[in-house]
């Protein structure tokens, strides 16, 4: 059909960049540029996960505000135009995320954001009734999205007054525009990425898309996806202003994932695909991988290799990448498909674990570690005391149970040049440890002990149960025993002394006592 | 005579007429539908109801695959179990237990979940009666020529139907509602399935025409779970459904097969149960009712010889205010934490509400006692 023609040859002068004019449109009158980029930053973390972070960028140079209506949709998806326009937006911020981000592990992320669903807007100031447009507007995201937005109403929206300033351009800063919600019991599943895959100009059929497979993306301890739309410079006059949405995906996977390697990464293994076009809407799609941690190339290696480097201040930190251009097509080579490998280099190590047996030996643990440089390592061990028998306790089981002190045994780099030479007259009290080596020393470190508190059994109550049952038996049965088999009989009781005289005296005399 | 003439003439035209009718009739027996809609509902929630999730997933899959589009069916999960962090496969949910088939897939639309799968969304949804904010995809918009299938599952008994451990619907609440949906003339021809205990009294009670209902167990009869899965450690998916899906297979789009092929999957030999169906309410034979009439979207087409000519593209509108514009002020982005302006900021004025109701009552009260003990005369110190 002509009118696609006439769509695709647009595309491709805006690339060459020549101003040959079609003939169906006015020449003088340029259409609406739009621009659509794409990328992916991997960057391995310090606990040996790794962090990939999609962020595809749509850029449109048109006016949802003014009188004529939007009719014509290239890269910017149209379901998400007519939200803007029908309700007066000015700024979108829409996220939903499944886990917690573990700074103190992970380092920051890009783009933060809470688990849950979060939602912030920003209205024109054109807008009269802001609390209806923000009911009706949770109501049509949560068609959009699949997911329970309309629970989102006045009990959980907030204004804030101080934070949350509009991150795209503009002058209004009336917070009665601005509102924000949060449902931090919404779940993220499939059906939120079917319809935010949806949204992109190639779909998740071409591109950097194809890696987002939902089995191994909710596989994952963080998994985060936003929507951000706002209106950005055009360029760096900042006269005109374009609408920018960006669609961004986190995720971190986790190293004790079963089935993965432990120590080596490949996009396959995170995506269970392999790259092998670029989005062909896309200006620019390219892939990143953070090696500023390890520049020289000591603790992982990256491949295939490629020279081309960047770099990027993020939060503070100037950092280095390797990038990958999916526009070229040398990158994808003879194979017609990009897999990047990221393999750590192992340091050699050595763990040996003998678990214990009840009463007759304790668990014994020994590992060798190589312990990196101005950093905290911390081993923690887990163990379980089986309970004794109550023969087998002390007689003071309230004072507690000590465990012994942990031995560290290590080999320190010294400043000094060590002497070797164990012959050489010197001091007793340097001379204990051999020293084979001038440039370290043999050093060993106990810990401090620990002294348990566990429960303690009442040993008074067997004495206890025995009274108690004995004495109930002996009142109950004993009682009862009695009154069945004894039988009573009526006796006189023995008369006075004087009394006994006088029957003496009777039965002499032969008449009845008394 | 005359009455003789008169009488014959009304018998021929009646034979006449007649035959006529049962040409009309003839006609009206092909189903008249032109569209599907499906109502898919899982009412269980909790990860022991893995099952029930299964079962609804396995029905969305098939009326999918055979052609109902996303915008045409209304799922309505409980409780999600694919993203459960119990579970150890997660973004999948699996009907068999070599977990061959992940029912799930990569492009489901839940419209309803979690705490949204209520009775009166259920009704709303089926009776149309829904806020003019709810979007499209939440909505049954069907009318008098959609062929709709309901299929309900969940943990039901004897005349109700269980919703997420909290509340119930009973088989007259249902069958009043399809009647509100045959009044407003929402569907032409409704089949409803259901799959819990004691099935078959959820259709006891329909009344409205056109109604075809199927029931995993009769009354007094439990619906028994197929088999356990060890490695999710629940039981994956109900007998009747699961013989359903394994039907439902077999079904393309040109498939013949009609509703007595449908009443006989799942012999009480194989569910344990015995399933039941009513027929009595739908005009047609079951027969002749294709089960492609509910379960898929097969539309009629009707191929034509003639050209069309197509106009001339449509031509972007001139945007001429693009060109007169040039002198525009620059615009500038703004400070993300400007700490003046925040600690400078003058707090917000409340609007002033008059006192309501407890607070005006309150003070009447007082009022009225205070002028009750002491008398009227104090009034004048006031005024």
């Amino acid at each position: 059909m002509r009118w696609e023609e006439t769509v695709v040859e647009e595309a491709t002068a805006d690339k060459e960049d020549t101003s040959a004019p079609e003939t169906v449109v006015q020449s003088s009158v340029p259409q609406p540029k739009d621009d659509f980029q794409e990328e992916l930053v991997i960057r391995p973390l310090h606990s040996g996960d790794i962090y990939a972070s999609f962020q595809f960028r749509t850029l449109w140079e048109t006016d949802f505000m003014r009188g004529n209506k939007v009719s014509h949709y290239r890269l910017f998806p149209k379901s998400l135009g007519q939200v803007i326009s029908k309700f007066s937006v000015r700024e979108l911020h829409i996220s939903f995320t499944q886990g917690y981000w573990r700074t103190m592990q992970w380092g920051q992320p890009f783009l933060p954001s809470p688990p849950g669903a979060e939602l912030w807007v920003w209205f024109q100031d054109s807008v009269t009734d802001v609390d209806g447009t923000w009911k009706e507007l949770t109501n049509v995201l949560s068609g959009i999205f699949c997911a329970s937005l309309n629970f989102i109403d006045s009990t959980n929206t907030v204004q804030p007054s101080a934070s949350f300033k509009p991150l795209g351009i503009g002058n209004v800063t009336d917070h009665r525009f601005l509102r924000y919600a949060t449902l931090p019991r919404e779940i993220v599943c499939t059906e939120n990425l079917t319809p935010w895959k949806k949204l992109l100009p190639c779909g998740s059929k071409a591109g950097l898309a194809v890696l987002l497979k939902s089995e191994k993306l909710f596989h994952s301890s963080f998994h985060s996806q936003a929507v951000h739309i706002r209106p950005v410079c055009q360029d760096w006059q900042c006269k005109t202003t374009s609408w920018e949405l960006r669609q961004t995906l986190n995720v971190v996977f986790d190293l004790h994932t079963p089935g993965q390697g432990k120590l080596e990464w490949s996009l396959f293994k995170m995506f269970s695909r392999t790259l092998t076009e670029a989005c062909p809407l896309a200006s620019s799609s390219k892939i990143y991988i953070d090696i500023t941690d390890d520049p020289q190339g000591e603790q992982f290696e990256v491949s295939p290799a490629t020279h081309l480097l960047s770099q990027a201040m993020v939060l503070g930190d100037r950092r280095t990448f390797s990038v990958y251009d999916l526009t070229q097509q040398i990158t994808f080579g003879t194979v017609r498909s990009l897999n990047l490998l990221i393999r750590w280099k192992s340091s050699e190590g050595y763990i040996h674990y003998q678990p214990s047996k009840d009463r007759v030996r304790p668990h014994l643990l020994e590992m060798l570690v190589q312990l990196p440089p101005n950093s905290v390592t911390e081993v923690t061990v887990q163990f379980e005391r089986a309970l004794l028998k109550w023969t087998e306790y002390t007689p003071d089981p309230n004072h507690g149970f000590y465990v012994g002190s942990s031995v560290i045994s290590s080999l320190v780099p010294s400043i000094v040049a060590m002497d070797t030479n164990s012959t050489r007259e010197q001091p007793l009290f340097s001379s204990f440890f051999p020293c084979k080596e001038e440039s370290s020393y043999f050093m060993r470190v106990y810990t401090e002990p620990l002294l348990v508190n566990l429960p303690t059994p009442d040993f008074s109550m067997p004495y206890n149960v025995i009274c108690l049952t004995c004495t109930v038996v002996a009142v109950g049965y004993g009682s009862l025993y009695n009154l069945l088999t004894r039988s009573f009989q009526i006796e006189e009781p023995s008369p006075g002394l004087a009394k006994r005289i006088a029957n003496i005296i009777r039965k002499m005399r032969g008449v009845p006592p008394l | 005579m005359k009455i003789l003439t008169l009488l014959s003439l009304l018998a021929t035209h009646l034979s006449a007429s007649s035959v006529n009718i049962e040409e009309n009739a003839g006609q009206f027996f092909s189903s008249g539908h032109t569209n599907n809609w499906a109502v898919l509902v899982c009412t269980s929630r909790f990860w022991f109801n893995y099952r029930h999730v299964a079962n609804t997933l396995s029905v969305y899959r098939s009326v999918k695959r055979l052609g109902i589009p996303d915008s045409h069916i209304v799922l309505m999960l409980a409780d999600d179990m694919a993203c459960n962090h119990r579970n150890p496969k997660p973004a999948t949910v699996f009907s068999h237990k070599n977990m061959e088939l992940n029912v799930y897939g990569d492009d489901v639309e839940v419209d309803y979940r979690g705490y949204e799968v209520t009775v009166e969304n259920f009704l709303r949804v089926l009776t149309g009666r829904l806020p003019p904010s709810t979007p499209r995809s939440k909505r049954l918009l069907s009318d008098d020529r959609s062929n709709i299938l309901i299929y309900l599952t969940g943990h039901g008994g004897n005349g109700f139907l269980k919703f997420q451990d909290s509340e119930e619907i009973s088989n007259v609440e249902l069958a009043d509602a399809f009647e509100q949906m045959w009044q407003k003339r929402r569907y032409n021809e409704l089949l409803f399935i259901i799959d819990t205990c004691q099935g078959a009294s959820m259709y006891e009670r329909f009344y409205s025409p056109n109604l075809m209902a199927l029931a995993s167990s009769q009354v007094g009869e439990d619906s028994l779970s197929h088999q356990p899965d060890l490695a999710i450690g629940v039981h994956l998916m109900d007998r009747y459904t699961f013989y359903l899906l394994e039907f439902l297979e077999d079904i393309h789009p040109s498939s013949k097969a009609n509703m007595n092929d449908l009443f006989k999957v799942c012999p009480k030999s194989q569910c344990v149960s015995t399933p039941g169906h009513r027929t009595d309410l739908f005009l047609r034979d079951p027969g002749s009712a294709l089960i492609t009439d509910f379960f898929g979207s097969v539309r009629k087409v009707e191929i034509t010889m003639e050209t069309i000519n197509l106009t001339e593209p449509i031509q972007q509108v001139e945007q001429n205010f693009v060109n007169e514009e040039r002198q525009k002020e620059t615009y500038s982005y703004v400070d993300q934490l400007p700490v003046s302006e925040i600690i400078h900021q003058k707090p917000k004025q409340k609007d002033w509400h008059p006192p309501d109701g407890f607070i005006l009552g309150l003070w009447t009260l007082i009022l009225l006692v205070f002028f009750k003990t002491y008398g009227m005369k104090h009034l004048k110190h006031i005024f």
